[in-house]
């Protein structure tokens, strides 16, 4: 079962229809419809093509938050082996929305740190649609002081709406858990690496992605404030998320041309969700090119070398 | 990378150059109603004598209250790239940079200078409300990244002034990066081992917040300033519930373990004396005022205003 977009209706019909046909063959031996499905396919993978070859900054905002897409737990489980949790802030609770642990890579050994989106109600309920609150953040650095201290590479897999603007979450310091953490990302002495594997959602994204390397996947967006937010504080309208997707420039594409994305990971056509385990096996080729580049350097060259960039990112604009 | 390559000699702000008032004008206090006569107002750096409620005030009105003398440099900022994104909204994004600068008087949202307080040189970088809501854009980044290399340079603490609404939208993810890009300029501090203090006024918000602001060594902030990553209405939609009295206003942090202290502006300047000097190990500052410095030519040498008390360089 396929859930489609809004703006994929045409190709919903379309597929619908071939699988229709399929389905009423497989009742009725005699039916031969395979042509006449096929023809539908071919149909359909244009339409695709049509859609996917030129998305919108808004359609790729949702993409980004396709409910079938590959989500931090299904990287884990695809792509590192030994993936042990560990949890808690050591403070106040452990959240989440943010998961986080040892595994391995290619049988090396890195700690891992993602946003969690969850699955169906009761996940997405227990995970808190990947919001973390300030223990989230704090688990993080805490992970990320680990692995610091045994030399263990740190890959975060940011998929978040945004930081959560919620009561508790304020009282217990959301502020000074991202910007602790976001210090912690530029003070470890070993490889960070960062894939925008969904929404990179203002600083609550910045919080993990700070990093050597930063990747996006084809249709995953990084931003200050969601379009709908942009829109309702800057046209006075919350509608107005298309334009303000526009003017935000937070496509994997842009964001690669403002030196805030290093590299773009393509996804399978129609997006990561249409084949799952390409999309995540292509992660999992970046990973791999990142650590080999990252490995040799020393701790310090790494914390520089981060630094440099990011006190580089500004000096261009994008083209008119 | 050197920050200060356009590095221009700053002029001497001027002993006198604090903005005359008209001696018969009264403001209405928002707080308590009261009439407030506007130079009593102003020479209590816009605190209400009556009820305390503290008024916005301008970085260069902040800085001549809180350097020596009201004598300081400005420290020069890099100026970004102009408008990288050709933001549009219902108004060009230029136009409302002009806009500002023609309304506040000010180039962009930070000021930062050099100087002295009690004796005791700093560097201090103020975040200016007034100027599109003092949001952090790669202006207000590059104004902490050079705030923090001459605080480096000079071996001196950085007193930070933040307000802000949070991030420029119309600098899109640029104004985001300037989270970890202010980030670094605080580790410049800490890996130089000089105090950072953040003095939090009203309001310090979102991304702001969520980077420099809550980085500080001393986190103080004004009575009753707001200090938050969302805001309240943001919180109360998505709850939907009323919140408290108080809410995330300077003492509810306090008791929230956010800060060191709440001060008033009246006396900030005279805590954040003590706080540095013993900080720095410097001997306790001179108690009462200070005679007023000598009269000083315009293009006076800085270097005349070093005090004898400034700590030996390595
Ligand atoms: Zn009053």
């Amino acid at each position: 079962m396929t859930n489609y977009l809004d703006f994929e209706k045409p190709l919903a019909e379309i597929e619908g229809k071939a699988s229709e046909l399929r389905a009423l063959a497989r009742e009725n031996e005699e039916m031969d419809v395979e042509a006449e499905a096929s023809a539908l396919d071919q149909k359909a993978a244009k339409l695709l093509t049509d859609l996917y070859v030129n998305l919108t900054p808004w359609r790729k905002c949702q993409v980004a938050r396709h409910a079938d897409r590959p989500h931090c737990q299904d990287y884990i489980n695809a792509l590192f082996t030994e993936f042990t949790p560990l949890a808690g802030d050591r403070n106040f609770a452990d959240d989440h929305a943010v998961m986080g642990g040892l595994a391995r890579f290619d049988d090396k050994p890195v700690v891992v740190i993602g946003h969690e989106k969850g699955n169906d109600t009761k996940s997405r309920i227990e995970r808190n649609f990947g919001m973390a609150r300030p223990e989230g953040y704090r688990k993080a650095i805490r992970l990320m002081d680990l692995a610091d201290r045994f030399g263990l590479p740190i890959i975060s897999l940011v998929d978040t709406p945004g930081a959560y603007p919620g009561k508790g979450a304020e009282e217990r310091g959301q502020s000074e858990a991202i910007a602790r953490s976001t210090e912690k990302c530029l003070q470890v002495k070993v490889p960070v690496i960062s894939v925008i594997i969904g929404e990179g959602g203002s600083g609550g994204a910045v919080a993990f992605a700070t990093a050597n390397r930063v990747a996006m996947l084809e249709h995953s967006v990084y931003s200050v404030i969601s379009p709908e937010g942009c829109a309702s504080i800057l046209w006075k309208d919350a509608e107005k998320m298309r334009e303000a997707a526009e003017a935000l420039r937070l496509t994997a594409q842009d964001l690669r041309e403002l030196g805030v994305c290093d590299s773009i990971i393509e996804e399978p056509l129609g997006g990561a969700h249409r084949a799952r385990d390409v999309a995540m096996q292509a992660v999992g080729g970046t990973l791999r090119t990142f650590l080999s580049e990252l490995t040799p350097q020393s701790g310090d060259e790494l914390v520089s070398n981060r630094r440099k960039k990011y006190l580089a990112i500004g000096s261009t604009g994008l083209a008119a | 990378m050197n920050w200060i390559s356009n590095y221009v000699r700053p002029k001497i702000n001027s002993l006198f150059s604090r903005r005359e008032v008209p001696e018969n004008l009264w403001t209405k206090c928002d707080n308590c109603g009261q009439m407030l006569f506007h130079r009593e107002l102003s020479n209590n750096l816009n605190v209400c004598t009556n009820c305390n409620h503290h008024m916005p005030i301008t970085p260069r009105d902040r800085f001549t209250a809180l350097f020596d003398g009201g004598i300081f440099t400005e420290v020069a900022v890099p100026r970004p790239i102009d408008d990288p994104l050709k933001f549009r909204d219902q108004k060009k994004y230029p136009d409302r940079l002009k806009a500002a600068q023609k309304q506040t008087g000010e180039q962009e949202a930070m000021l930062v200078a050099e100087g002295e307080m009690g004796r005791t040189p700093i560097v201090a970088a103020a975040q200016d409300f007034s100027f599109m809501a003092g949001s952090m854009g790669m202006y207000v980044g590059n104004a902490i990244i050079a705030a923090a290399e001459r605080a480096v340079e000079l071996k001196r603490p950085l007193i930070l002034f933040s307000a802000a609404g949070g991030a420029r939208m119309q600098e899109g993810i640029l104004s985001l990066m300037q989270m970890p890009r202010t980030t670094v300029a605080v580790q410049m501090l800490k890996e130089a081992g000089l105090p950072y203090i953040v003095v939090l006024t009203h309001p310090t918000t979102g991304g702001v917040t969520a980077s420099y602001a809550m980085l500080g060594d001393v986190h103080i902030a004004e009575p009753n300033a707001l200090i938050c990553f969302a805001g309240p209405r943001v919180i109360e939609q998505t709850i939907r519930e009323t919140l408290p009295e108080g809410f995330q206003r300077a003492e509810y942090l306090l008791d929230h373990g956010m800060l060191d202290r709440v001060t008033s502006r009246t006396e900030m300047r005279d805590e954040l004396i003590t706080i540095t000097r013993m900080l720095m190990q410097q001997p306790p500052p001179v108690i009462a005022d200070l005679p007023a410095p000598a009269e000083i030519e315009s293009g006076a040498e800085v270097a005349d205003l070093d005090p004898p008390s400034e700590p030996e360089k390595a």
